[in-house]
């Protein structure tokens, strides 16, 4: 039996993750030797140039991405940034993950923000460094530096003259890090924009460790928690059963939640499922049910509270030819993480280790050292790569019990969840029901009013306030109401504009119906009156947007017993507009094919980018014809895949995606493809079948 | 309990409980970590594998009813990484968070060891079982057309 798979050999084989397992070296003609023989990454002698980069004598440069890895591709996107600057051949980089350092800013996967908020500071990172060995190149050969360019890895003087950046390693080194070294052009870029395949592509297919639920040490041991339904509390438990369960160690109550330590997953598993547990204070109003009437309640009212107002809606409302009021309602969504939550943590009285999934890596030391009332300088966080996030992981609920069982069982401790402990206490996107009314004056948008009602609306910010419409109606409010419950709820993918854009888009779609317009003419007119007005969004960026997939899906001109539905957001700072085709397939509406069209300034990886986008449409379509999740007496009413559907590959149909040309400064993509591809799917069905809707999921 | 099981054609024993499911010997047990947690009822195909060459879902073998038989997971489709379906999902980029992809590479190669030229609507019906959250479903789908016309 194999007893090697300890700590070290987890990490070795991570480390190794990121360049395949063994790299054969050396793409100079002078390495012509050594190109031939493979060497492990963890023989190597690596030399620190920063916190990002570190360079082998044999020219292999290791470059560490910060941020945390969900699937969204920064693990990829983030080093390219740096060896586009270092100006270094993309086969010689290895690229390892980095843990929590205080080296770093923002290592957070939340929002679409790593890439647009890390793209400077990236850059400058490789810069400095390629100046460096710039400057060490110029040393000895007694030239200014100014004299000698660098390019894959070579630095070249007028002369002719050639050395590679690893012969003046230790002299680089010496050197200190410059500030503000030049940066290249866009137009000098020879990485950036090209398809690079995911760094974890070769452990990937062959199934190597790389997850938290594979992190493993000796002497560790497994946990399985139970946790009481929304609002209830642990009235008894009777823990006989479970602790007669082969492998069960320990069963150890904490706040209300019991915690059964194990031998092994399955240990653990089977033990909490032994546990007898009479949950107390069920709460009887934390129901779906209930939640609607009170959202009904709320939008019924006049006064919600005030986020964001422009002009004078009641008076344009007077005023109007018309209005149009229309609501659009969302379900509680469970993460559904592939990768179900999970986290190793060894809490002793000299230090805690915390090693798993977690998008807030710096948050989760910080509660867990407050929880356990500890200095945070005695916690380490490690990250491992993520079978998912989609925002789940932004809480730190499950870090926290993690180090709570590991401080109580006195043991290193995996915890793991089942998947029904994973979607029924989870931390859902909030239920929501957006009323939007309209008023219409000679032909013209006059006036918009967006009201909220959501289900424990959670941090939100300012929220709704500034989405399109806004600046493009000269009277414009939004407002807001949120009922208070106990069910837990979260950022989840595209928060906000996951169903904000849905409503939107569906609603400007009716009105281009009542106006006699078309849908794409009015868009681009509403955004006309935008520009020069504050807004978050340019307009004229959301225009071009438009024209291209407006070119690209033939709108307008599509063959007949096609049926087109348009749609265009701007959300998480990236610009995306979008096309469904739509049939009648044997008496069945069928969407057969979305076109998007993407403005993210400057693309990074184009294989990354397009895959967000593809999976970003195809996600949101899913969720918005079957996700649906009902409370009853807080109570998930779905705990796993057997009442809870997601899209599935029989409904997949086919995606082009296209970039706007840009030398803008780049923006994320893990959210933004998903806000308008529910409208441009109901959109399109509208057209095919008449029927318009209004609430998800679309089919129940 | 002891039981002896062939996995990617080596002989293990290993000593568990009657009624533990196979995924967990795999991963506790054998640290094959590669065969994937996901529902733990059949459901999304994470942790699909081979036995006796069909594609089966571990979480729902218990190790009793293995015993004996040619048990093929992720870490033993090939011995470099380099069977068809691996090169396929390689060269179309497949994987976003990659989670799932061992399940759906098992689904994929025991499809194509039953019918080697699946017509597209083959495939994505075979591949119907497997649920990828990031919905990398498009790049799944040509990479198994792909893996097809490589082994022809």
């Amino acid at each position: 039996m194999s007893n090697t798979f300890n700590r070290r050999n987890f990490l070795k084989l991570s480390l190794l993750a990121g360049g395949g397992m063994l790299i054969g070296i050396g793409c100079n003609e002078s390495d012509e030797q050594t190109a031939k023989m493979p060497v492990s990454i963890e023989d190597l002698d690596f030399t620190s140039f920063n916190a990002y980069i570190e360079m082998a004598t044999n020219g292999m440069v290791k470059i560490y991405s910060p941020n945390p890895e969900i699937g969204q591709g920064v693990k990829t996107a983030m080093p390219m940034i740096v060896a586009e600057e270092l100006d270094i051949p993309w086969e010689k980089v290895h690229v390892a993950q980095a843990p929590l350092s205080n080296d770093f800013n923002r290592q957070v996967a939340g929002g679409s923000q790593s890439i647009r908020k890390s793209f400077p500071g990236l850059r400058n990172a490789g810069a400095a460094v390629k100046l460096m060995f710039l400057t060490a190149a110029a040393k000895k050969w007694g030239v200014e530096v100014e004299s000698l360019k660098a390019s894959q890895g070579v630095i070249s003087s007028n002369d002719g003259k050639k050395i590679n950046y690893e012969e003046v390693i230790t002299e680089a080194a010496k050197l200190p890090i410059p500030e503000n070294a030049p940066l290249k052009k866009v137009e000098d870029f020879t990485l950036i924009g090209k398809a690079i395949n995911n760094v974890d592509i070769k452990p990937i297919i062959t199934g190597k460790p790389l997850y938290g639920v594979d992190y493993k040490e000796k002497g560790m041991k497994y946990a399985a928690v139970a946790r009481p339904p929304f609002g209830a509390s642990l009235k008894s438990v009777d823990d006989t059963e479970a602790k007669a369960v082969k492998g069960v160690e320990q069963v150890i109550q904490f706040k209300n939640k019991v915690a059964v330590i194990a031998t092994s997953t399955w240990a653990a598993f089977k033990g909490k499922s032994k546990l007898n547990i009479e949950w107390g204070n069920l709460q009887d109003d934390e129901n779906t049910d209930l939640f609607d009437q009170q959202m009904n309640q709320l939008l019924r009212k006049n006064k919600l509270e005030e986020k964001v107002k422009s002009g004078n809606v009641a008076k344009a409302r007077n005023e109007a030819d018309q209005i149009i009021e229309k609501t659009y309602e969302a379900p509680f969504l469970p993460h559904s993480t592939m990768e179900p939550m999970n986290f190793f943590a060894d809490v002793t009285d000299q230090k805690i280790r915390l090693v798993g999934p977690t998008q807030v890596p710096r948050s989760s030391a910080n509660v867990v050292a407050k929880l356990l009332d500890r200095n945070v300088e005695d916690v380490t966080v490690e990250m491992t790569r993520m079978g998912g996030g989609f925002g789940r992981r932004l809480s730190t609920d499950f870090v926290e019990d993690a180090a709570m069982v590991s401080h109580l069982a006195k043991a290193p401790i995996k915890l793991m969840y089942t998947r029904e402990d994973d979607m029924a206490i989870g931390q859902y996107r909030p239920k929501v029901k957006y009323k939007i009314t309209a008023s219409v004056k000679n032909g013209q948008l006059t006036s918009y009013e967006l009201k909220e009602a959501i289900v424990n609306n959670r941090g939100m910010g300012k929220g709704i306030a500034r989405f399109f419409p806004f600046g493009a109606v000269d009277h414009y409010s939004a407002t807001s109401a949120s009922v208070p419950a106990d069910v837990t709820t979260l950022w989840w993918r595209a928060p906000i504009t996951n169903f904000l854009g849905f409503a939107t888009e569906c609603f400007m779609d009716e009105l281009a119906i009542i106006l006699q317009k078309d849908p794409i003419d009015l868009r681009l007119e509403l955004l006309e009156k935008a520009k020069g007005k504050k807004t978050p969004y340019n307009a004229e960026r959301m225009q071009k947007t438009i024209q291209l997939v407006k070119e690209k899906s033939n709108w307008g001109k599509a063959e007949k017993g096609i049926y087109q539905g348009f749609s265009c957001y701007y959300s998480h700072n990236s610009y995306v507009a979008e096309v469904c085709d739509m049939e009648i397939i044997d008496g069945k509406p069928v969407a057969k094919r979305f076109y998007a069209s993407v403005d993210c300034g400057i693309v990074i990886n184009r294989s990354g980018a397009k895959n967000q986008i593809e999976g970003a449409i195809l996600d949101g379509i899913g969720h918005a014809m079957y996700g649906n999740m009902e409370l009853k007496d807080g109570i998930a009413q779905s705990q796993n895949y057997d009442k809870y559907k997601l899209i599935r590959m029989m409904d997949t149909l086919v995606i082009e995606t296209y970039f706007v040309d840009s030398n803008e400064a780049p923006t994320g993509l893990g959210e933004p493809g998903m806000p308008p591809s529910g409208a441009a799917y109901a959109n399109a069905y509208m057209k095919a079948t008449g029927k318009r809707m209004l609430k998800q999921p679309f089919f129940g | 309990m002891k039981f002896d099981l062939k996995i990617n054609k080596k002989n293990y024993s290993v000593d568990v409980e009657d009624g533990t499911p196979l995924l967990w010997v795999l991963r506790d047990e054998l640290e094959l970590v590669g065969t994937k947690f996901g529902c733990g009822i059949g459901e999304c195909g994470a942790c699909t594998v081979h036995i006796d060459g069909k594609a089966e879902r571990s979480c729902q073998q218990m190790v009793e009813l293995v015993e004996g038989k040619e048990i093929t997971t992720i870490e033993g489709l090939s011995e470099n990484g380099d069977h068809p379906v691996q090169e396929a999902w390689e060269t179309i980029d497949v994987p976003q968070c990659g989670y799932c992809q061992s399940g759906q590479m098992m689904t994929a190669s025991a499809l194509l060891m039953k019918n080697p030229s699946p017509s597209n609507q083959e495939i994505r019906m075979a591949m119907n079982g497997n649920i990828c959250r990031c919905a990398s479903y498009n790049r799944i789908e040509k990479a198994v057309a792909l893996a097809a016309e490589k082994i022809k």
